[in-house]
């Protein structure tokens, strides 16, 4: 789709696109990751999205709908209490996010390396999943715009 | 087709940030240039969010408006081209 919301001309061009290295596969960090993206496509920004190493957890058929909270969140946190808080505050799941993202122009991308370590194919992501690139497609794909590290 | 302005009311009522920002969104997509927008919202991230939007996207914040319980939202499809 093209781009529908039109970004005002002569802004800064680091206010005008959002990358997301997604680097863990954990429930707890796939969240702010696809929030943030989703508030950004909303926005009218050009946002990106690269997945790799345990990120890659968040774009495999077989795991999207199973994540857990990692070891990282706050002492006693589980995945049911997580669970449990999406379901009641209506919160989409992550399948739902990674929908609604690839729905509003959010571009998903895996970076190749990890693919590989993994033993995993383009048949393993989900179909939002649009294409597998390297580090320096990525940096490329970053450059001039915001970047955060997830 | 009708020239009329139209105004869409967005119900986003009970659905928290960044709920009624990608609700907004999705009504601005099939929106035509003068267009109202009202966005209906119970998150409180919802005035501050929407009110960036426009400011951002170079749209239009009509009003906002509290009503009992929850905010009205409003604005004005001004960049966008038929």
């Amino acid at each position: 789709m093209a781009q529908a919301t039109q970004v005002r001309q002569g802004l800064n061009p680091q206010a005008q696109k959002l990358s997301i290295i997604v680097s863990k596969g954990s429930l707890d960090m796939a969240y702010p990751a696809f929030m943030l993206a989703n508030a950004g496509a909303a926005m009218g920004m050009e946002v990106h999205l690269f997945f790799t190493f345990w990120g890659m957890a968040v774009i495999n058929k077989r795991q999207e709908a199973n994540l857990q909270v990692g070891p990282d969140a706050s002492p006693g946190m589980t995945t049911a209490a997580v669970r449990d808080a999406v379901a009641r505050l209506k919160l989409p799941t992550i399948p739902e996010m990674v929908a609604g993202a690839k729905d509003m122009g959010v571009h998903l991308h895996a970076c190749s390396t990890t693919l590989e370590m993994m033993g995993m194919r383009k048949d393993d992501l989900v179909p939002e999943v649009e294409d597998i690139v390297g580090a320096s497609t990525f940096l490329q794909l970053s450059e001039n715009g915001q970047t955060l590290f997830i | 087709m009708s020239q009329a302005v139209q105004k869409k009311v967005v119900d986003s009522r009970g659905s928290f940030c960044p709920g009624p920002l990608t609700d907004l969104f999705k009504a601005y997509r099939s929106a035509r240039p003068g267009d109202l927008i009202e966005v209906w919202a119970t998150d409180p991230a919802a005035k501050s969010d929407i009110t960036a939007w426009a400011s951002k996207t170079g749209n239009q914040l009509v009003s906002v408006e509290d009503d009992e319980g929850y905010t009205r939202i409003t604005v004005k499809v001004t960049n966008k081209k038929a």
